[in-house]
């Protein structure tokens, strides 16, 4: 299992990186996302896998018994989550109101606020 | 449950709620001055528990460390909160006078606590996984801030600064994520524990790295600086004042916290690193700076090279560098908002920030000149300002360990750095303003409100300049908790309740 996620987070952060050497806004976001997920995943399985054993405290004692799942990477990544949908939430509409006010997705075209070229 | 730690973050949420309920009426800056104020004493309170006690720490929810949330306090974490509340308290005095109607109704005020919430958080956070938190807090106000006027400048800043500052959040999620897997903890005390007992060390030292990147992208260090010269000439000038005094030095922070603590098991790679990072970006900023007629775009460029000073301190980690880190980290906040806030004033007298267009300050509004003398002079480091003690502790730090091409390097850029104060000097203060404008600061609007803060920052460098002892023994104390952590852990760890 481990094996096929780590594979996965591969594939995910070579697409991602594909994705972001692109000059389009909209791709690097995607790509950016994927990025995400891959982290996400890698905190996931950094914490190894424990299949088959939730974490789940039985009546009346203060510990769970026997080896449990590893519950902390999970609310780690929840929060991740939570975190990298809001901040991609407003990097969607900051490409949009780019589109509306630039008029270009092309990141070379982005120029307003560097300095002017010498020609 | 320890009300000195949590009252600093509990503060400026709590004035961001009420600011932004009264967004639409003119209370909203009033709610951020107080609200900073408090924020103010709070910290003050803060540095002296910390002063008297050296470690605080407190366990949120009573989960006993390393388990729970903590939140910590040792000499530098107090400190930075201490000047980010001097800070966040100068820069909304000034939004008085710089913040528009508008924009206080899109939310500023609210947004600017948050902003202090969350740098302040980030020095009081006691674990790995909450100083990211903490990075995000801090980084949606500030896109929030920077895009606030909405006009096209802003908007091609900001997609820069958001790209590259989420690919560095990415880059440190994953590093915690891979720390955590190498040592099962996230708390700063115990992963300095359990990193000695991790048997690959080569797989530690690529995480450092790892967080290296992260970090360096935030404190915007050379060859990772490039979102900072493209967005921080756009926004409103509290904005910029803020972001060009705190942001970068979160990263700083994080540098140093990281690689004091956890990451001193190969200084011999991870330092040298931070040697050549050092050299590259006192040099290379300071060059970008000289291209540059922006006034805002030149302390940009500037705020870049004098991060590589800091980082220098921290990359030679001797006690004696470390206390010019220390030391320079704090003189640097001051000075360094204190500039922005005066090219604000001098944009609104002159009408333009572009050096060449403007002048006749020197001879219309002499006032302002001597405000802007001092903390520009401090930056290059002329005594007796702070920054020359600042300089002196580094360089002298880099001529104990026979560095001498260092020490060259960190006084050759000593000099670029007047050579790009004088050209703001001779060209918006010395030389009559090309379209023969005499700019009186009598008919500055909400003079008071600017001029104040303005007036407040440089008698501080002024003071710390004149009066240096205290606060070199101060960096002293300092770098020895840094380089012996064991009161940290000890407090962190012991005070399990």
């Amino acid at each position: 299992m481990e094996q096929l996620l780590s594979v996965l987070i591969g594939v995910l952060v070579a697409s991602a990186v594909f994705l972001m050497l692109s000059r389009n806004l909209l791709r690097f976001l995607f790509g950016l996302i994927l990025l995400s997920n891959a982290a996400n995943l890698t905190i996931f399985v950094a914490g190894r896998l424990t299949p088959g054993a939730p974490p789940l405290v039985p009546d009346g004692l203060d510990a769970p018994i026997g080896d449990v799942a590893n519950a902390l990477p999970q609310a780690l990544v929840l929060t991740a989550i939570v975190i990298g949908f809001g901040l991609f939430a407003f990097a969607l509409i900051l490409a949009f109101r780019t589109y509306q006010s630039l008029g270009t997705l092309n990141t070379d075209e982005m120029r307003v606020a560097e300095p002017k070229e010498i020609k | 449950m320890s009300w000195y730690l949590t009252l600093p973050l509990i503060i400026p949420f709590a004035a961001a709620i009420i600011a932004f309920l009264l967004r639409n009426t003119s209370g909203g800056a009033w709610v951020s001055i107080i609200g900073s104020g408090l924020g103010l004493i709070a910290s003050i309170t803060l540095m002296a528990v910390v002063l008297d006690a050296g470690v605080v720490a407190g366990q949120m929810g009573n989960w006993p460390a390393p388990f729970g949330i903590t939140l910590v306090a040792d000499l530098l974490s107090a400190v930075m909160v201490l000047i980010t509340a001097i800070t966040g308290f100068a820069v909304a005095i000034y939004a008085l006078g710089d913040i528009t109607a508008r924009q206080g109704k899109l939310g500023y005020h609210a947004l600017f606590q948050i902003l202090l919430a969350g740098v302040t958080g980030a020095f009081l956070t006691g674990d790995l996984f909450n100083l990211y938190v903490w990075f995000e807090v801090m980084l949606i106000a500030s896109f929030g801030l920077l895009i606030l006027n909405g006009g096209k400048e802003q908007i091609d800043g900001g997609v820069k600064y958001v790209a590259l500052n989420l690919i560095s959040t990415i880059l440190f999620l994953t590093g915690i994520g891979l720390l955590y897997g190498m040592t099962g903890t996230l708390n700063f005390a115990d992963l300095a524990l359990k990193v000695d007992a991790i048997e690959n060390q080569g797989l530690l030292t690529v995480v450092a790295m790892m967080f290296m990147v992260a970090f360096g992208v935030k404190a915007a260090v050379f060859p990772l600086f490039f979102w900072l010269p493209a967005a921080y000439h756009t926004p409103s000038f509290a904005v910029s004042a803020v972001f060009a005094g705190l942001l970068t030095k979160v990263g700083v922070y994080a540098l140093i916290r990281m690689f004091t603590m956890v990451f001193d098991h190969d200084i011999g790679f991870t330092h040298t690193v931070l040697l050549w990072v050092a050299c590259f970006t006192m040099v290379v900023g300071v060059l970008g700076a000289a291209a540059q007629s922006d006034f805002r775009k030149i302390l940009s460029f500037h705020i870049i090279s004098q991060i590589g000073y800091m980082i220098l301190g921290l990359a030679l980690m001797t006690p004696l560098a470390l206390v010019g880190a220390v030391f320079y980290l704090v003189h640097h906040i001051i000075v360094k908002a204190n500039l922005f806030l005066i090219a604000g004033i001098a944009k609104r007298l002159t009408g333009g920030t572009e050096v060449y267009k403007i002048g006749g300050l020197y001879k219309s509004a002499p006032f302002l000149a001597i405000l802007f003398l001092i903390p520009a002079f401090s930056l290059a480091g002329f005594p007796p300002l702070s920054g020359f003690w600042a300089k002196y502790i580094i360089v002298k730090a880099t001529l104990d360990v026979e560095m001498w091409f260092v020490a060259f390097i960190a006084l050759a850029v000593g000099l670029m750095t007047i050579y790009s104060m004088t050209k703001i000097w001779a060209e918006a203060f010395w030389k009559p303003h090309p379209d023969g404008i005499e700019p009186e600061l009598r008919t500055l609007p909400n003079k008071a409100a600017q001029l104040i803060p303005v007036a407040g920052l440089a008698a501080l460098t002024i003071v710390i300049g004149l009066n240096p002892e205290p606060f070199v023994i101060f960096a002293e104390r300092t770098t020895e908790q840094l380089l012996d952590p064991t009161a940290y852990i000890t407090t962190v760890l012991g005070e399990a309740r």
